[in-house]
């Protein structure tokens, strides 16, 4: 008899386990929980079977429990932003259709785009700078429909495109002028956040939805540039096959392969996230956990290093460069508290992080200080103060992840608090990037 | 007497971490203790305390901890702490101040005449 329990029990742990929010330790807690309750039970005088039976149905139904471990661990299947089974089933194979459609539009309005600004034949300042707007409504268009977003929704979620592609093409800019230059370079950034409103379904207030776009947004590089290594692969292939025909007509394929392709990948390496999850779910942790200590190391040789034989003058390459470095450590922070479970102690990866957060840190402090001698000498340019004003967005974030960073470290706080700190952050990200495209040149006189 | 649903979210955390505040427990004592302090009236479907717990860990208001005892079956076992505690007093003021301001519409007119003579 005690046998059969036994079988009833270890069939029940099968059956919760199946909701994939539930794990092992998890069904370890509901079991023993389980067994005191029909240990009660049994002393009360119902029989093993009965007892069995109450204790589960007092458990609660199985598909709304592991609806309610899902919305608590939503890092651990983020993926089904619908919940559900029947939701599952249906939806890779008519996404793939969606998502295709979606792709083949990015695709053709770049090529239209491309023909009617003769890029890359005529320099077509006009293409580049409008360059994130042939492809990212497209991405939008695509969560939109996913989402099934209100009306309304809709029209919010439209808004900053339609602002952004009256602004940059109505301004007048002059030829060379390097405010250009920096909306080209900001606009995408800006746009990139203008998709994060119908990928979260509109709960752009949401903290867990943030972290969710941002989780989204480290495995849709990393899916990316798979896409680009094997587009590189064959790109190279096939000039090698045509360059019998002529060096001309490779570089006319290239033309038409190369625009469409990516901005076809774009849309396909977003469907490729939410569909096949699992497969860089693995390799997510595994990669910030790599890159982590080295992006440490790096940054602490390069602080001791400026350290020892000063600082020097920053010019502008160097700074693009060091600019460069601390926005991927940022990144790489983000990526790495988003994979980050929330109930985890501080480990050795948390203190590797603050090395590199400290390291970061003190790098910007020392391009803020040299850049702040040039505004000095030579005043304000767009381009010092476009670096001004991400140096010191940048300064802030760090500063505060730093002192969390500590805390962690100390067991003060839980990462809870550093996740909600870099989600609070994120739209001073978008605002600031949205405000080089719309405010910036206008106070330049688009010079 | 049916509880509404809304009202027993609302009410669990704090309820949860006043318990906790006793001293540490574990999952099937603290629902005997819900169940206790409520006469039987507050019925919680018990899987349903587990997530509650996970997220007060999240939000460093418990710690936790997997235990054997001698004699007895292996438990996890919760504990407050004093981030918790700090808001279990501000839930406190929140459910004071709710009750307060119901305590003084009842008081106004009695609407239970039934209770009484049923």
């Amino acid at each position: 008899m005690a046998g059969s329990i036994e079988s009833h029990i270890a069939e029940w742990r099968t059956y919760v386990r199946q909701g994939r929010a539930v794990e092992g330790p998890d069904v370890d807690e509901l079991e023993a929980h389980l067994r005191d309750q029909m240990a009660d039970l049994g002393a009360a005088g119902l029989t093993d079977d009965e007892a069995f039976l109450v204790a589960v149905k007092r458990m609660g139904h199985v598909d709304a429990l592991s609806r309610e471990f899902a919305l608590e661990h939503s890092d651990r299947l983020w993926k089904q932003l619908v919940l559900g089974s029947s939701a599952e089933t249906e939806r890779p194979a008519t996404h793939l259709v969606e998502a295709l459609v979606f792709a083949t539009a990015a695709a053709i309005l770049i090529q239209l785009a491309r023909l009617s600004s003769g890029w890359p034949d005529k320099e077509s300042s006009f293409f580049l700078r409008n360059v994130s707007l042939f492809v990212l409504p497209f991405l939008a268009g695509y969560f939109a429909r996913g989402r099934r977003l209100s009306r309304r929704q809709g029209l919010l979620m439209i808004a900053p495109f339609v602002v952004a592609a009256l602004v940059v093409n109505l301004y007048p800019f002059g030829p060379g002028s390097s405010t250009e230059l920096l909306v080209a370079l900001h606009l995408p950034i800006a746009m990139w956040f203008a998709v994060a409103f119908p990928y979260m379904g509109g709960a752009w207030r949401s903290h867990e939805r943030r972290m969710d776009y941002v989780r989204f947004t480290g495995e849709w590089f990393i899916y990316f540039v798979l896409i680009a290594l094997g587009g590189g692969v064959l790109i190279g292939l096939t000039s090698m096959l045509l360059q019998p025909l002529g060096q001309h007509v490779v570089e006319q394929v290239l033309t038409w392969v190369i625009p469409s392709g990516a901005a076809g990948a774009v849309i396909v390496a977003a469907w490729l996230v939410e569909a096949k999850q699992s497969v860089v779910e693995n390799m997510a942790p595994v990669l910030t956990m790599v890159f982590t200590p080295l992006f440490a190391a790096v940054l602490a040789a390069s602080v001791v290093i400026y350290a020892v034989s000063g600082v020097g003058e920053f010019d502008r390459d160097r700074l693009g460069m060091f600019d460069a470095l601390l926005i991927v450590v940022l990144a790489l922070l983000l990526y790495g508290l988003s994979a980050r479970q929330g109930t985890q102690r501080a480990g050795l990866m948390d203190t590797m992080q603050l090395v590199a957060v400290a390291g970061a840190l003190i790098l910007d402090l020392m391009v803020l200080g040299s850049m702040l001698g040039r505004i000095g000498d030579l005043g304000f340019t767009p381009n010092r103060v476009a670096a001004l004003g991400l140096n010191l967005v940048l300064l802030a974030n760090l500063v505060w992840a730093a002192w969390l960073s500590i805390r962690l470290v100390a067991g003060r706080v839980t990462v809870h608090r550093l996740q909600r700190w870099q989600t609070m952050y994120l739209p001073v990200f978008a605002i600031w990037a949205a405000a080089v495209v719309v405010v910036l040149p206008p106070l330049f006189s688009f010079a | 007497m049916h509880i509404d649903k809304d009202l027993v979210a609302a009410s669990a955390t704090p309820l949860v971490l006043a318990i906790l505040s006793e001293g540490e427990s574990y999952g099937y004592a603290i629902l005997n203790r819900v169940r206790e302090l409520s006469g039987g009236e507050l019925e919680w479907t018990d899987g349903m305390l587990y997530p509650l717990l996970h997220r007060l860990h999240r939000y460093g208001y418990v710690t936790t901890e997997w235990r054997s005892p001698p004699e007895g079956r292996r438990r996890r076992y919760y504990a407050i702490t004093d981030a918790g505690r700090s808001a279990l007093v501000e839930y406190q003021r929140q459910w004071d101040a709710v009750s307060r301001a119901l305590d003084d519409m009842w008081s106004r007119f009695d609407l239970r005449p039934a209770i009484g003579g049923a």
